[in-house]
């Protein structure tokens, strides 16, 4: 037996139970969230079969689980509504030919290699859909959720109709309203205090099993003490009498009509914004951190919805809670989606009976606590925390979402994002000048090996795919310098976009390092917030807008016990007797590293090079070390590259005799050759042949270390400080 | 003896406030490359104009500069086309404009124009100097182009002529070729593999034109070789500009019609934003 089907073997117990686990969040769930689109029930759980079974036969991510999907709760009752034309349920049938269609589409869209597709969105204009739909699907669940099954309107009127409802409960006579809400309410409270108790085997079982225990139990009881079922079938879920053979078939009949095809762009598009969200999201859960093929899965999640549609389902799409709980449960692989699909399919054939018993208050519960959570204060805060800009992103498609629909909602969002960009620039020539423009320039520097990107223009939403196609190519577990500082703006988008490829490129064992990321200015100290060059401010105080790696080279100094200051100096005496500096004007020093007895500092120097017309603005980190004892003045280089320079200051050539291996790898000049042989001792050329190479310098009483004409990132900066003090070590005897 | 790559230049001069820079610069160029300057006016000639001219052409470092100044009028296109044929010129030297307020480059319509059609060589200036600026790093596109060795023996010419320590060649590996689109791990892992592959025979490639080289040109530089990942001669103007190069040394393009114009490719990038002074070589035989 080969080993991979051995190690899938060996994890088939702990997937089936991870399927098991997730099959018991996806019933209730699925039940809810066909109700709340106005469907039958069971459609909910035919697309967590169907999905279930099929994507994890053909899919390409590893840990996801597919079934029907909160985002299209709105969709779906939009179109059912609009194509039924007062009647639900042959509005129903009409969805159905509509989500077989977008199921063809999201096969396209896979074979099509579109899985690219979410990346155009602004980030914040997402967030602000999402939370439109959450706060859908919570305004109208309010309502089943304590015992008003009649309530209908709009989003807007149903939120304003809430103390009304509530008011409502409280008149009521019906014992049966009061069941109900009181099911409802117990329920929520089940939900929202279910992960404060800290009982293992409470948590067993997940919070909507609970739910439907509890209910149904509750149910039961009631027949065993002979006491009449306070609820009647109107308050409860209604489940065909025999599941496999009254499935419900396509009407294809309205195919060509205008409100179809809305219909059906709808539902692709947030299906597919969705799934490659989640599947996004959940690649950074994954324990083994494999990538995950989204156009591959785009392919099963259409093929998937095909079936699904033809049998009577919902949508197929990736969901992120689900996927989740599967990962908390130690899936490995997409059999734990299988057997997802596989014992949801069980416990419906099994258990018809007993969720005929189900209150629709309490799934409505269920889903109240969803909506909320996409719409919770804290998502708000969290947003307003990274700027003013991204909130009023936010809260504008949000409002247009719930005031509109969904399309309408991201297209403003997507265009609102655009005008703020453009006026915070002042200029809508940086954007449509570049905009197709190959802006990235990537390539795997000689002598290091790390790859090296560049990024010119702007880097924002609209053209973050040709940065991401750039990181996509570059294997996780090797170092990235990503240099920002010809980009003359970073949007937010892009920033949480970098963050992520961050985190997993360290997972990996790799490293991305923002560097020229300084002379941006942000609106806040959020590191997600947008970043923009400010021009005319050479000595703007750099403290408030903290970089990643401004807090990087912090907490490397906390590491070392240094001390870290971000501040600009201009005291830059102290460098300008290196040779190195005779024609390049500094002109402030920032981001110093230093040690206690501030024998060696680290620091970001800018500089210029050249006058007038041919000057250019530089930024280099180097290493300067103070030594006890005096040295001769030398500069060590490769190449003889900079010798222009040294003949120039009265330096000659100076070779050490036996060493023709170093003679010839380095280029040594000094004042006085005599002196300068005798520091270079055997253990020092040693040292130096042994490491990388590092233009060293010294003025007579100290040493300046230069590794490149840029700023280095903090792994560099550690390697370079290794260095510098080995060097300090050999060189101080 | 190495053999001059350019015999002669060709310099069309507008009476702006650049022209004593430019008319230093091309000077020294020609100096540089021992090369005969021909300077052309498309306009009027009138006393008041002849006299600035021989002002400025006074105070040029190297005396025994072999020049001649030429009149017409007409269009300046077309002049400058004519003119460049008549005298079996090599080389034409352009000025570029720097946008306003900005730090940027492009070449404007005129030099565009000229760019595109002119059959010799063509060196786009973006910063002129009175004062000599030593050209220190060249970077040459090392595509897999018939006109390549040519790039390459001009740029290691003019690194030995203006003194240049640094030469690197630079090919660019483009999407097309590696053929994998990565999608998952497999993927990712192919496609490393190719460019890998793909960047060893690059660099066997440029290894055998530099065999091919003679001696003296190649025994006084430094040359390295690097092989980027970006857009077709776009990123190589990008890579000329992060690591700082004082002239780019490009093929010119096979085709310059107005398809290229809409779907900008190669060169009309580089005129668009120009990163640095760009030599563009053009096989006149």
């Amino acid at each position: 037996m080969s080993e991979a089907s051995t190690t899938f073997l060996r994890s088939l117990p702990k997937n089936i139970f991870s399927g098991f686990v997730v099959s018991l969040i996806a019933l209730p769930l699925g039940l809810g969230l066909a109700l709340a689109s106005e469907a039958p029930p069971i459609s909910g759980i035919i697309a967590a079969v169907v999905g279930g079974i099929v994507v994890a036969l053909f899919g390409g991510s590893h840990v996801t689980i597919t079934g029907p999907g909160n985002g299209l709760v709105i969709v779906l009752l939009g179109a059912i509504t609009a194509l039924g034309a007062g009647d639900m349920y042959q509005g129903f049938l009409y969805t159905l030919a509509a989500i077989v269609v977008s199921g063809v589409l999201m096969l396209l869209l896979g074979f099509l290699k579109l899985g690219r597709l979410a990346d155009f969105f602004p980030a914040s204009a997402i967030q602000g859909m999402l939370a439109a739909i959450g706060i859908g699907i919570l305004s109208k669940q309010f309502h089943i959720m304590i015992g008003n099954a009649e309530a209908k309107g709009s989003i807007v009127s149903l939120l304003a109709q809430i103390p009304s409802g509530l008011w409502e409960v409280t008149k009521s006579m019906d014992p049966a309203i009061w069941v109900a809400a009181a099911v409802g309410v117990m329920s929520l409270m089940i939900m929202i205090f279910y992960s404060k108790i800290r009982n293992p085997y409470f948590h067993l079982i997940p919070a909507p099993m609970w739910i439907l225990i509890l209910t149904v139990g509750f149910s039961y009881a009631c027949s065993w003490f002979a006491i009449p079922y306070p609820l009647s079938e109107k308050y409860l879920v209604s489940i065909p009498d025999n599941v496999m053979t009254n499935l419900a078939f396509p009407d294809f009949s309205k195919a060509f009509t205008q409100e179809f095809a809305v219909a059906v762009f709808a539902i692709t598009f947030i299906a597919s914004i969705e799934s490659l969200l989640s599947i996004k999201a959940i690649d950074k859960l994954d324990p083994e951190s494999r990538r995950s093929n989204v156009n591959k899965d785009l392919k099963a999640l259409g093929l998937a919805t095909v079936i699904s549609g033809f049998l009577g389902g919902l949508n197929v799409v990736t969901v992120i809670a689900r996927s989740s709980v599967n990962v908390n449960n130690n899936a490995s692989n997409r059999s734990a989606n299988f057997f997802h699909g596989l014992i949801l399919l069980a416990l419906v054939l099994l258990f018809q009976e007993q969720l005929r018993r189900i209150p629709l208050a309490a799934l409505a519960a269920i889903l109240v606590y969803t909506g909320y959570k996409l719409a919770s204060p804290a998502l708000f805060r969290r947003i307003a925390g990274i700027g003013k800009e991204q909130f009023a992103i936010f809260i504008i498609t949000l409002l247009t979402t719930i005031f509109t629909n969904l399309i309408t909602g991201i297209s403003v969002g997507i265009l609102v994002t655009f005008i703020i960009h453009v006026i915070l620039n002042k200029s809508v020539g940086l954007f449509i000048g570049n905009l197709f423009k190959p802006n990235i320039l990537m390539f795997k520097e000689a002598d290091e090996g790390n790859y090296y990107i560049s990024v010119k223009y702007f880097s924002s939403f609209v053209n973050f795919y040709k940065l991401k196609n750039k990181l996509d190519a570059v294997p996780e577990s090797e170092s990235v310098v990503l240099d920002l500082s010809m980009a003359s703006f970073v949007d937010h988008t892009v920033m949480e976009g970098l963050q992520n490829y961050s985190d997993t490129f360290t997972k990996r064992g790799g490293s991305i390092e923002i560097i020229g990321l300084d002379k941006h200015g942000a609106d806040s100290v959020h590191p997600f917030a947008i970043r923009k060059i400010l021009p005319f401010d050479p000595l703007k105080p750099i403290e408030r807008y903290f970089t990643k790696r401004q807090s990087d080279l912090e907490n490397t100094a906390a590491d070392y016990q240094w001390n870290y200051r971000a501040n600009k100096n201009i005291g830059v005496d102290f460098l300008s007797n290196f040779i190195f500096f005779r024609t390049r004007e500094i002109r402030y020093f920032y981001n110093t590293l230093e040690d206690d007895q501030q024998s060696c500092r680290v620091l970001d120097v800018e500089f210029t090079e050249g006058q007038f017309i041919a000057k250019e603005v530089i930024k280099s980190t180097l290493m300067y070390i103070t030594l006890d004892r005096s040295l001769p003045v030398f500069t060590l280089d490769r190449e003889g590259l900079l010798s222009f320079l040294y003949t120039g200051a009265g330096f000659t050539d100076v070779t050490i005799p036996r060493h023709d291996y170093f003679n010839r790898r380095f280029h040594l000049s000094g004042k006085d050759p005599k002196a300068v042989r005798l520091v270079f001792t055997d253990q020092l050329i040693l040292f130096l042949e042994s490491h990388p190479f590092y233009h060293v310098e010294s003025n007579g009483n100290a040493i300046m270390i230069l590794k490149k004409e840029r700023l280095l990132g903090v792994t560099e900066i550690k390697a370079m400080i290794y260095f510098g003090q080995e060097l300090r070590s050999l060189l101080q005897v | 003896m190495v053999q001059q790559p350019f015999k002669t230049m060709l310099f069309g001069f507008a009476f702006s406030p650049t022209l004593e820079i430019n008319i230093m610069e091309t000077s020294r160029l020609a100096h540089f490359f021992n090369s005969k300057l021909v300077l052309l006016h498309v306009g009027e000639k009138t006393a008041d104009k002849a006299h600035r001219i021989n002002g400025i052409l006074d105070k040029i470092e190297h005396k025994d500069l072999d020049f001649e100044i030429h009149w017409e009028t007409g269009d300046p296109v077309e002049t400058i086309l004519k003119a460049s044929q008549s005298n079996d010129v090599d080389l034409l030297v352009l000025g570029a404009m720097q946008r306003e307020n900005v730090f940027t480059f492009y070449v404007g319509s005129i030099a565009r124009k000229l760019t595109r059609q002119v059959k010799c060589s063509v060196l786009l200036l973006i910063k002129p100097a009175q004062v000599r600026v030593p050209c220190q790093h060249i970077v040459v596109n090392g595509l897999d182009d018939p006109d390549t060795p040519t790039a390459i023996r001009c740029a290691l010419y003019t690194a030995n002529a203006l003194g240049a320590k640094r030469v690197t060649i630079v090919e660019e590996i483009r999407q097309q070729e590696v053929q994998v689109t990565v999608e998952d791990d497999k993927s990712l892992r192919q496609a490393t593999l190719r460019k890998e592959r793909l960047k060893a025979r690059e660099e066997s490639r440029v290894q055998h034109i530099l065999e091919a080289m003679p001696e003296e040109l190649t025994s006084k530089v430094s040359i390295k070789s690097q092989s980027i990942f970006g857009k077709r001669g776009y990123s190589i103007g990008h890579y000329a500009e992060v690591i700082r190069a004082d002239l780019l040394v490009m093929n010119a393009p096979r085709k310059s019609g107005v398809l290229d114009r809409i779907f900008p490719h190669d060169i009309e990038y580089i005129l668009s934003d120009l990163p640095t002074d760009v030599l563009i070589i053009r096989n006149s035989s």
